[in-house]
Formats: structure tokens, C-alpha cells, sequence
């Protein structure tokens, strides 16, 4: 009887080791005809605790996932070995949407989703770990818009991911609190990593490089939250010099192609510790709402904060960059720096019923051009006077330890 | 003992293979029947389907948009209990209560069986069937009934597809595409018509992302608030479940009302907004999945920057189309909206589900309600910033 089972056993694995596995397509789609329904089938059958694990292979799918349950984990066999290919998708406005809390997904890829990869909307505790999303045809402005996005989110961890491709943000936090974005690779979007109308963000460990923008902490208007207190700190962002290929009319499509990181709208940013190099529109800007054109008096509600304010840039390595503007209106400030843009571009609007914007600098030899913006550059300038450092600095994030225990890495 | 539960198990397993059902509506509290007919909703006979005792099919004074299926609805509700009125929201439903919504298209005159048939025609007054007695198959194809069921732990929702031979439909949790070919007019256009799966029906069904609690959609005061026939003849639908006992508080007055979108002798501007409400405020609202986007489009809000008046785009993507603001006043072709109405693109369209070809006739709609609206979205460059 067990020699029976036993038989029965090895005959069963020799099947699987004699190249009897899941075959592939021409295009390198492994063949599975009910993949896509029976993955459907388990996430609407997910239970708290439940976890969903997705094998190796690359998986043609064509409508998007979804998933309401608390509590499910979904975890492939490494980010380059489970990829859920969305090339011929035809319906769904992303790859995956989730809805439920406690959720973590992790080890596998989203290709070529027509919208967003992953989005995860209005829940708590969520993390994202070592997730590639990616357009695999390279930076297009017929790509989807965002890799990974959570959105009014509680508690977010993002880390070990990568980002390529995506026609606005590769990581778009939106509208979210508490939230760690770390050890993450952002190349060849518009905007490589963007924080959004959220609250306290820890932005550290990431490399963004190639994109047009490479760190964004932006505040937009007509939203339920203003953002503010994010820390930038440990990240390389160099040489994101791609040209915005962004749509008309999205936010990030005013981001001057070569910008490494910039803060708009938002306040209480802190960008420290940074290896920030070859951006040729500059390493750092810091700008108003008013900067980015999409200012009207009637479509702005009237409680909107378009000025950025309390932002310290400190201890950063800074190198090269400034060359080149990426938008031709930048271009003559450039004789106000002899010859190159600083590293610091601020456009200088300020509050008129606020004293002090407290936009603070410093940073060694790093210089300050205030471009003067509310007299259109007349007044273009080095800022000597931004050597100012704030009353007290911001805590780290904590998530909850559940969130920050990895059961280990897969390549 | 065993031997007739095995026998009673057969008796069980053969009428659900042959189709047929109880003969009256069967309220199942826990579990999810993989066959329609499992519901005792329907009768299918004679080139006929035909609701059984107590249901009553009501209309929308404006429906939304699925690539240009009709659709026949249907409410029954237990014996004994009634829903509550609510001006706004969906009415507060009993337990047992159990909505359907078959969707169908006529089939082309020619087509010798009409539930095979792949090519679909647009409906026409003279196709119109307001299916109070049910429907007249002859030319009809069948494709989903949807079941909404009020459970003591809240609303489900359940996707029927029906099968090819038209006498039952098939539980779907995972939904499907249905390739079919629209003839509109001798136009001919091929499309994917989209079952959802049962989490995207909770993607359009759950009107507060706190609660997270599916919600009819249609069954609200204001699109219910017309005369339609029925048992009573051509009464106010709403005072026809009064009379039938299955709603209890209806005001005298004052019960909001929705425009029918077709009626030309209704303003336009309201005509457009009862159109974004039925097809855009199921997530376009303050508790709605596109509350992140900051516009609006339900039938209560009024702020014209909630409604996307000069009101730059969040979280567009490459859904702007190239345009600045989500309405441009005067400006459809700079507008945001129709655009994405317009497109049938996964990463553009919107609704962002179920449908895959454009709405003319709703898209020329909020085209012409654009092209109405005053005003101009200067831009304010902060130079006089101190006049904010």
C-alpha cells in the first residue's frame, strides 16, 4: 500500500520533471487557458488570513482583477519570474484594484496594464513588496498612468519595487497618512516616485533615475486632505533628464524634464542625505501651485494652499545638473548662476499674510536661485538669506510591526 | 434511509439539469445557486419569459449606458415587509428583497434562433418592450440576469449568464466577455460586452467606501419617480409599490425627481445631469470610489467647481486627452469629461466598466450641456496673488 503511494508519487514528479510543465506560447505566454477566471475565482473567495499564491510564469490576462477581502496576502515566486501580463487586456481601468485591509502583495510583476497596475484604494495597512510594474515597451505617452497607487490609504509600505515606464507615477502615494516608501528602483516615467495630498511619508533607500522628475512631494488643490511632513532622505536621484512624456494637462506634465526632486504646494518637507546629481533642470526645485499653469480662479477651492512652506534641504551630495532646463522659460535664469542653474530652483512665490515661507537651506555650497515668480523672473536671484534651519525636525515613520516582517526575499 | 436520500438528491440534481425551478420566488438566504431557475424567478416557455407572482418590473427615468443592452427589471420582495423611504440614498430594503436585471438585445429579424445569434441590432421604439408580463423572445437575445438579494448580513450581489439554449442562466461570479458584433443602422461594430466579476459589482455597487456595503443603484426616489404601466395602468411607479405594500413612507410631496434624458421638452442641462448621475455618481460622489478625484456628479451637489468647472484633473493619467480641465465652459473639445466618455481605451474611458463602445447619443448630450455653461477658466498666475 505505501510502496503503492509511493509509485504513484514519483510517477507524478518524473511528469512534472520531464519538461511536461506548463507549456508556452509564441509570445512567451505560458498556456493556461483558465488562469485568469480561476485567480479571479480565489481573490473573490479570499478570507482574512487567506494567502494567494501565484506560481512562475508569465500569464496573458485580459480583464482587471479585483479584490475586496481583508487580510489576503498574494505572493508570486519573485517579481521576474510570476508576471501577470497585461498586453492584451481589454477591459478594467488597472492590472490589479484592491479594496480590503491588510493587505500585502508581494514577489511578482504587472506588465503592460492599459490603466494603473496596482491600485489600492480607501483601506488600512497595506504593503507592497518587491512588486515590478512595468511598461515593457519603453517610456510612451500611450502607457497607463501609475505603477503602483495607493490612494487614501492608512499605513502604506512600499519597498524593494521597481517602476518603469509609467506615463505619470511610477509610486503615486495619494491622499494617504503614515507612510514608508523604501529600497525601491523608479526609471523611465514621467514622475519616478510621487507623493501626493499625503501626511507623514519616509522616502529613503530609493534610486530614481531616467525618468523626467525624480522624487515629487506635490499638494493639489480640491482634495479632502492637504499633504504635508514627508522626509526625502538616502535616495540617489540623478540624471533624471527623459523627456516628459506625460499628457497634457496631468500635473506631472509640468514638471521640467530634468528635475531630481521637487516639492510643489506642500509643506513640512524635509530632503536630506541624497546623493542628487546631473538633473539639468536642477537637483531641487521648490515651487507654488502657481508654477505648474493650472491655476484658475474658479476651478481652485478656496481653502487650497498653493505655496510651499517649512521645507529643509540639508547635508545632500549634490553634483552637475542645472545645464540644460528642461522647460525653455528656465533657460535665461541660467546667467543669473553664471551659466548653469543652482542646485536649488525656487520659484519664490510666498504668502503675502505669512512672514516667513521658512524655505530653509543648508547645505554646504549648495546655492539658492530664487527665480522671482510673482514678477514673472524680473527679479531672479542667489538667495543668500534661506540659511535657516526648522524649530525641530520630523519623527521616523512606524508601521505596525505586521506590515515590516518579511518572510524573505526571492530574486 | 439512504437509499432515498440518495433518490431525493437525484430527483434534486435532475430538475436542476432540466431547468426548471420552483414555481415561485425562492429567497435563498445563505447559499448562491449555480443555476437562475434555482431563484423560481422566472418562467421560460412559448418564446416567453415571464416573472412569477409578486414581482414588479419598474423603469429608470434614466438608465445607464451598457453598450446599448436593453434591460427588463424586476423587484419582489417577501410577504409581510417593505422597504422604507429614503429621499436620497437607495430606500432601506428588507431582508428577503430581490432585484433583477435581465440584459438583452434584439436580435436581427433574420436571425433563426435569436439566443445564438452574435450580431445584435440597437433598439427601436418599434423593438421597445417594457416587459411588465415579461418578454417576447422571438427576437430577443438573452445575455445576464443580475440578482441583487438582500441577506441579513446586507446586499449581494450575483451575475447570471445565460446558456445557449435560452431556458436557464448560469452563475458567473467571475463574469466573462461575450463577443458580440452591434448593427447600428447597416454600421457594423464588433465589441466585447463585459459580465462583471462579483467584486466589480461591488466596485460600482458600494456607494460608501467607509461601509463598504453594496447598494442598489437604480432603486432611488429620484430615478424611480415616473409613470410607468403596470398593475394600476400607467401610475407613478413609486405609488404602485405603495399600493403593492412594498414601500412604506412615501411623502406627498417633494420627492426628488430625476429627468429623463431623452425628453426633449425637459431642460437640457438638467437632461445632462441626470445623465452623469445615473452613469458617473455611483463612484463620482463625496463617499464614492472617485471621491479621490474631487468631482462630483451626483444630482446633489451644486458647486460648479464640484462639478468640474475649470477644475483641474487629480489623478488622470493620460485620461486628460490633452486638455486642461475637467469642463471647460463653452468648450466640449477642451473638456475632459466627453472625452473620456467618448473613449472605449481601458486607461481612458469611463465609466472605467461596462461598456465598450461610445454612447453617441449620451456623449452628444454632455457635449451640448458644455457647450451651454458660461464663463472662462482664466489662469491665475499668482501675480496678483494677493488678491486670493
Amino acid at each position: 500500500m505505501t510502496k503503492g503511494i509511493a509509485l504513484a508519487g514519483c510517477a507524478a514528479l518524473l511528469a512534472l520533471m520531464s519538461g511536461c510543465g506548463p507549456k508556452v506560447d509564441q509570445q512567451g505566454f505560458t498556456v493556461d487557458p483558465d488562469f485568469e477566471k480561476n485567480l479571479q475565482q480565489k481573490l473573490l473567495d479570499a478570507k482574512p488570513g487567506s494567502v494567494i499564491d501565484v506560481p512562475a510564469g508569465k500569464y496573458a490576462l485580459t480583464r482587471s482583477l479585483s479584490l475586496t477581502a481583508d487580510g489576503v496576502t498574494i505572493r508570486g515566486a519573485g517579481m521576474g519570474k510570476t508576471i501577470l501580463s497585461f498586453a492584451r487586456q481589454s477591459s478594467g481601468a488597472e492590472g490589479m484594484l484592491v479594496t480590503g485591509n491588510d493587505f500585502t502583495i508581494e514577489d511578482l510583476a504587472f506588465e503592460d496594464t492599459k490603466g494603473d497596475a496596482l491600485k489600492v484604494n480607501g483601506v488600512k495597512n497595506s504593503v507592497i513588496r518587491r512588486v515590478r510594474a512595468e511598461w515593457t515597451g519603453g517610456s510612451k505617452t500611450s502607457n497607463g498612468a501609475y505603477g503602483l497607487y495607493p490612494v487614501q490609504v492608512t499605513n502604506v509600505l512600499i519597498e524593494g519595487s521597481v517602476v518603469k515606464g509609467a506615463s505619470d507615477a511610477g509610486i503615486y502615494v495619494g491622499q494617504s497618512n503614515n507612510i514608508i516608501v523604501r529600497d525601491n528602483r523608479a526609471e523611465g516615467n514621467v514622475a519616478g516616485i510621487e507623493i501626493e495630498n499625503s501626511n507623514n511619508a519616509d522616502v529613503y533607500g530609493n534610486i530614481a533615475t531616467g525618468n523626467a522628475g525624480g522624487i515629487l512631494v506635490f499638494n493639489m488643490p480640491n482634495l479632502p486632505v492637504p499633504g504635508s511632513k514627508t522626509r526625502v532622505f538616502k535616495n540617489q536621484v540623478f540624471a533624471n533628464n527623459h523627456a516628459n512624456f506625460g499628457a497634457k494637462g496631468s500635473a506631472v506634465s509640468s514638471v521640467p524634464a530634468g528635475s531630481g526632486v521637487i516639492v510643489n504646494s506642500n509643506d513640512q518637507v524635509e530632503i536630506f542625505d541624497n546623493d542628487i546629481k546631473d538633473n539639468k533642470t536642477a537637483n531641487v526645485l521648490i515651487s507654488s501651485y502657481y508654477s505648474t499653469g493650472f491655476d484658475t480662479k474658479k476651478g481652485i477651492a478656496a481653502a487650497y494652499d498653493p505655496y510651499p512652506e517649512n521645507i529643509y534641504v540639508t547635508g545632500n551630495r549634490f553634483s552637475g545638473g542645472g545645464e540644460d532646463p528642461g522647460n525653455p522659460t528656465l533657460v535665461p535664469l541660467k546667467a543669473v548662476n553664471g551659466g548653469r542653474l543652482p542646485d536649488i530652483l525656487w520659484d519664490g512665490f510666498t504668502n503675502p499674510k505669512i512672514k516667513d515661507p521658512g524655505i530653509c537651506v543648508q547645505n554646504g555650497a549648495a546655492k539658492t536661485l530664487n527665480a522671482d515668480g510673482p514678477s514673472k523672473f524680473a527679479g531672479a536671484r542667489i538667495d543668500t538669506g534661506r540659511n535657516c534651519a526648522p524649530p525641530s525636525r520630523l519623527p521616523a515613520i512606524v508601521l505596525p510591526d505586521a506590515m515590516t516582517k518579511d518572510s524573505g526575499t526571492k530574486s | 434511509m439512504i437509499v432515498r436520500l440518495v433518490v431525493s438528491l437525484c430527483a434534486a440534481l435532475l430538475l436542476a439539469a432540466c431547468g426548471h425551478g420552483p414555481r415561485a420566488v425562492t429567497f435563498h438566504a445563505d447559499d448562491n445557486p449555480e443555476k437562475l431557475s434555482a431563484w423560481g424567478l422566472f418562467t421560460v416557455a412559448d418564446g416567453r419569459i415571464a416573472p412569477h407572482e409578486g414581482m414588479v418590473t419598474y423603469d429608470l427615468q434614466t438608465p445607464l449606458f451598457s453598450d446599448y443592452a436593453q434591460k427588463w427589471r424586476t423587484i419582489w420582495m417577501p410577504k409581510g415587509v417593505h422597504a422604507a423611504y429614503r429621499p436620497n440614498t437607495a430606500f432601506d430594503f428588507p431582508v428577503g428583497t430581490i432585484v433583477t436585471k435581465t440584459f438583452y438585445y434584439t436580435a436581427p429579424a433574420s436571425a433563426t434562433d435569436p439566443q445564438t445569434s452574435d450580431t445584435v441590432v440597437k433598439m427601436t421604439p418599434a423593438t421597445y418592450q417594457a416587459g411588465v408580463s415579461g418578454l417576447d423572445l422571438r427576437h430577443v437575445r438573452l445575455i445576464e440576469t443580475r440578482l441583487l438579494v438582500r441577506r441579513a448580513s446586507g446586499w449581494v450581489a450575483l451575475p447570471y449568464i445565460w446558456d445557449t439554449d435560452g431556458r436557464d442562466a448560469t452563475l458567473a461570479r467571475t463574469g466573462a466577455d461575450i463577443a458580440l458584433t452591434l448593427d447600428e443602422g447597416g454600421k457594423k461594430v464588433a465589441f466585447d460586452y463585459s459580465v462583471p466579476n462579483q467584486n466589480q459589482c461591488a466596485g460600482c455597487h458600494v456607494q460608501d467606501f467607509r461601509t463598504r456595503a453594496i447598494e442598489p443603484i437604480g432603486l432611488k426616489a429620484r430615478n424611480l419617480n415616473r409613470d410607468f404601466p403596470g398593475e394600476g395602468g400607467e401610475i407613478n411607479q413609486l405609488k404602485r409599490l405603495v399600493a403593492k405594500g412594498y414601500l412604506s413612507g412615501l411623502p406627498a410631496s417633494g420627492v426628488p425627481r430625476n429627468a429623463n434624458w431623452q425628453d426633449l421638452k425637459i431642460d437640457l442641462v438638467d437632461r445632462a445631469r441626470a445623465y452623469l448621475d445615473i452613469n458617473c455618481s455611483h463612484c463620482h460622489n463625496p463617499t464614492g470610489a472617485a471621491r479621490t478625484s474631487g468631482l462630483w456628479l451626483d444630482a446633489e451637489t451644486i458647486d460648479p467647481r464640484l462639478l468640474g468647472m475649470c477644475k483641474p484633473p487629480v489623478a488622470a493619467g493620460r485620461g486628460t486627452g490633452d486638455r486642461p480641465f475637467d469642463v471647460v465652459p463653452g468648450h466640449p473639445e477642451r473638456s475632459i469629461l466627453p472625452y473620456r466618455l467618448a473613449s472605449t481605451d481601458p486607461g481612458v474611458m469611463m465609466p472605467e466598466l461596462g461598456r465598450d463602445i461610445e454612447h453617441h447619443e449620451g456623449v452628444k448630450l454632455i457635449y451640448d450641456y458644455i457647450l451651454t455653461l458660461k464663463g472662462a477658466c482664466t489662469e491665475d498666475d499668482g501675480t496678483g496673488q494677493a488678491a486670493r
